[in-house]
């Protein structure tokens, strides 16, 4: 039963990991600007050619 | 007609206007010009995330001319080195996915730029580029050249970096760690199993319990021990002095428990605690990161002007630098950061950033013109009499109201209930232990720190902030935007109400025009629609606007004399548009009235008088505002509109004219020695002083983005006739945090029925602190959303 002395320190382990990482999302602004980036997903990679050239080669490239 | 919309700004169109090209169509030149440079970049899915976003590129030739100065560039920019360095523009025309798409992609505009990162509610573009490549003045012309101009002032000069304060997230995050992981562990013992495996690692689990409440009690709670010993110390008792004590007593019984055996302690509650306090204080900062309270004449002055020197050589200076005697070159649309006299022959000068009021005054050659004025028409030259700070409008800011600290000088409803509470808490507390000592020793002690903790106002320190956070986002909603929430207990004491008179219950955007004269025929006004058509200056456009609509013809010999009016030659007559004496007419002057007169070949025809145009809903907004509150103008103007004013306002309203920015300040202070609580609505720099002076004060914007002087609320123009409503709203969420204090201090005689009697058990503790929390953080919202429905 002793093995709770082991679960109870990685749970805690896990959970200071957890802490970790928030207090570093915190310091590198993540959570200063939380509108812009939900729009920024939304665009394409590279910029699409004009509407005229072959709309089929471009449902190619984005199955 | 058809009614057509611009495909790159959205402005309506009449068909002889429009620009066709592309098989789109645009309402000018620039609109057209911006499609041409995104459609050869490959760049036209600008359009399609938002239909029209574009805004019409302006004429910025020279403008930029002071970032050749590297000095200046340098104090602009957040880093620099070699080969990269970092800006940050604020754009205000940032405002739809379309905008945030074509920023990212500046880098396929301009070589030389390697990234850009749009801040959407901060309306902020950063940009990375190499400064061998491209200079900052070459990327400032690329995003004025496609309607995203970005807004330079004096303010940016001195401010690098600013580090932003994320205690708060960190304190909350800790605070939510340790309270989490307390609870799980605590678990067992709220089951009082008398399981062997249990009991055996009982003393495990409880020491682990207060590590883990260490960096919450230490760290996360931290903000109430400073504050409490601050309150102390200035003999105020404030709501974190029963707050930090009960804290402090929480956390020693709790270890005192655990080393003697008694128990588990109360860690879950105390953290808990710690945590949803710490959630009401974020829940309050409610910013509007787009807006500024705290802008000074320095938001507003550029950073450089063009400084003529001896050898008649031009060069761009930061304003600092300029010196009684300088001559100053100023161009259309560029603002006078000094005092000084006019050299050139005449200027127009617009002091609406000041005064509120939109239509230029003419000057001669000669005239003393004010730092703050803006130059439109030609370029002017002038010379400087007085540097920035010594100006006749920045002199304000020197004023001892700037300097001092205003959030001390009110004591919220909160810390007015804790004034009592604390001593009458402390009483029961002895009166408890007094009674119990001659019982037992040992449940004296115990009766005497539960009754601590227990009563320790959870409850009534989160009223306040989940109140009137929840009122600041509806007064958001609706356009009222607020710098913190105190300033909605300041509202719902005001009693007197303080209006400026130009700009704020009149509006700049149109005027009432009047025609006296002899009347005119449908020609003439036919002729003179299409001569106001080819005039820039702002009476001519408003004029342009008010004429009906009619056909366009063609218009000889054209010409526009600044200071003075128009003159043109239609199907061979003549016809001279402009101020009194430019058409020959003598006129008294006694009345101050804005005219443009009408001379069509040689005769006198009449006069369009512009008269200010009252906000919508003027008159019964002040009927409603004065049966509860005693309401008064300023005006900076003089006395010509008295009697329109006093027809139109209540009859107990009182009129004060001609009145200086200084004297605006000085009589706001005389009526609050009065014992007035004063509310200030401005809208100028020159109400900056009697808005920084009066208990609160509101600044009327037309474009909350760009124009308000500093000030505790910002109100978005076309919502003025709501302000009775907000006014209302905010005494209502006063009403509702004393019904909800109300609420906890009898959750504070339940639990404190349960202390005094020494049946304080750690369970009913971790039931009765979450169960009140969440009772009154529900009852606060439901009742602030009730009201803000309900009022009208």
């Amino acid at each position: 039963m002793s093995v709770i002395y082991l679960l109870i320190s990685i749970s805690i382990v896990v959970a200071i990991f957890f802490f970790v990482a928030f207090v570093r999302a915190v310091k590198t602004g993540q959570y200063d600007d939380d509108y812009t980036p939900s729009v920024r997903m939304l665009f394409d990679d590279e910029l699409v050619k004009k509407a005229s050239d072959e709309p089929i080669q471009m449902s190619e490239k984005q199955p | 007609m058809e009614v057509k919309n611009c495909f790159h700004c959205g402005l309506d169109l009449q068909k002889e206007d429009q620009i066709v090209f592309d098989e789109k169509v645009f309402c000018c030149n620039g609109c057209k010009t911006v499609y041409e440079i995104f459609s050869q970049n490959d760049m036209i899915c600008y359009y399609d995330f938002e239909k029209s976003p574009g805004a019409t590129p302006l004429d910025i030739s020279g403008k930029y001319d002071f970032l050749d100065n590297e000095s200046i560039v340098a104090k602009l920019l957040e880093f620099q080195e070699d080969s990269a360095a970092i800006v940050s523009l604020n754009i205000p025309h940032i405002h739809c996915s379309s905008c945030i798409w074509i920023l990212e992609n500046l880098q396929k505009l301009q070589e030389g730029i390697s990234t850009s990162q749009v801040n959407f509610p901060q309306k902020k573009v950063r940009i990375t580029y190499n400064p061998e490549v491209v200079s900052l003045k070459k990327i400032v012309h690329l995003l004025s050249s496609i309607g995203y101009e970005p807004y330079i002032s004096l303010e940016n000069y001195e401010t690098g970096k600013n580090n932003v304060d994320r205690s708060l997230t960190y304190k909350l995050g800790l605070a939510f760690f340790c309270f989490g992981n307390i609870m799980l562990l605590s678990f067992p013992e709220y089951f009082e199993v008398k399981e062997f495996w249990l009991d055996t690692y009982k003393p495990f689990f409880r020491w682990l319990i207060f590590a883990l409440s260490l960096p919450s009690f230490l760290y996360s709670a931290s903000g109430y021990y400073v504050s409490a010993y601050k309150s102390i110390k200035s003999g105020l008792l404030n709501i974190d002095i029963p707050i930090a004590l009960g804290i402090i007593i929480f956390f020693i019984r709790s270890t005192f428990d655990i080393i003697m055996d008694y128990g588990s302690g109360f860690f879950d509650s105390l953290t808990g605690l710690i945590f949803f306090m710490l959630l009401g204080k974020m829940f309050q900062i409610k910013t509007y990161s787009f807006l500024s309270f705290e802008r000074d004449f320095k938001s507003y002055f550029p950073i450089a002007i063009t400084r003529i020197n001896t050898d008649f050589s031009e060069e761009s200076v930061p304003i600092y630098d300029v010196e009684k005697g300088n001559r100053l070159l100023i161009r259309n649309q560029e603002l006078i950061p000094v005092d000084g006299i006019l050299i050139s022959d005449k200027a127009e000068i617009d002091y609406s950033f000041v005064t509120g009021e939109a239509i230029p005054i003419a000057k001669k050659s000669g005239d003393k013109l004010f730092a703050g004025g803006k130059q439109i028409g030609k370029v002017i030259e002038m010379e400087v009499l007085h540097s920035v700070s010594q100006s006749y409008l920045t002199q304000l800011w020197s004023n001892d109201v700037f300097q001092k600290n205003v959030e001390q000088k009110h004591k919220s409803i909160t810390d007015k209930v804790s004034h009592y509470f604390t001593p009458i808490l402390l009483l029961i507390a002895f009166a408890g232990f007094g009674y119990w000592i001659f019982i037992d020793a040992n449940i004296a002690f115990n009766v005497f720190t539960a009754v601590l903790i227990v009563a320790c106002p959870c409850a009534l320190a989160l009223t306040a902030p989940f109140t009137m956070g929840n009122v600041l986002r509806i007064l958001g909603k609706k356009k009222f935007y607020l710098k913190n929430a105190l300033v909605i207990e300041q509202l719902a004491q005001v009693d007197t109400i303080v209006f400026d008179k130009t700009g704020t219950i009149t509006t700049n955007k149109k005027s009432n025009i009047s025609y006296e004269g002899i009347t005119l025929s449908e020609d003439d006004l036919l002729v003179l629609k299409n001569v106001l058509r080819a005039s820039n200056h702002p009476l001519s456009r408003m004029l342009y606007d008010f004429l009906p609509e009619c056909k366009r013809i063609l218009i000889n010999d054209f010409e526009e004399i600044t200071g003075k009016g128009i003159q043109a030659i239609v199907d061979g007559k003549q016809i001279k548009f402009g101020s009194a004496d430019f058409v020959g007419k003598i006129e008294d002057n006694s009345i101050q009235q804005t005219s443009v007169h009408v001379k069509m070949n040689e005769v006198y025809l009449g006069k369009y008088i512009f008269n200010n145009q009252y906000r919508e809903g003027l008159a019964e907004l002040f009927e409603q505002l004065s049966v509860h509150y005693k309401i008064k103008v300023l005006s900076g103007d003089n006395e010509g509109e008295r009697e329109l004013l006093e027809n139109i306002l209540p009859k107990d309203t009182e009129l004060i004219f001609n009145q200086k920015p200084e004297q605006k300040l000085e009589f706001i202070k005389k009526i609050q020695e009065e014992g007035s609580n004063v509310m200030m609505v401005g809208d100028g720099l020159n109400d900056a002083g009697a808005l920084a002076q009066s208990n609160v004060g509101i600044s009327i914007s037309e474009n909350v983005n760009v124009f308000s002087p500093a000030c505790d609320a910002i109100l978005d123009a076309n919502e003025f006739k709501k302000l009775n409503y907000f006014l209302k709203l905010s005494q209502k969420s006063i009403t509702t945090i004393k019904m909800s204090f109300a609420l906890s201090i009898l959750y504070n005689i339940v639990g404190l029925s349960f202390a005094i009697t020494g049946n304080l058990l750690p369970l009913v503790a971790a039931i009765i602190m979450p169960l009140s929390t969440v009772t009154i953080v529900s009852f606060v919202t439901i009742v602030s959303n009730f009201y803000a429905k309900r009022l009208k």
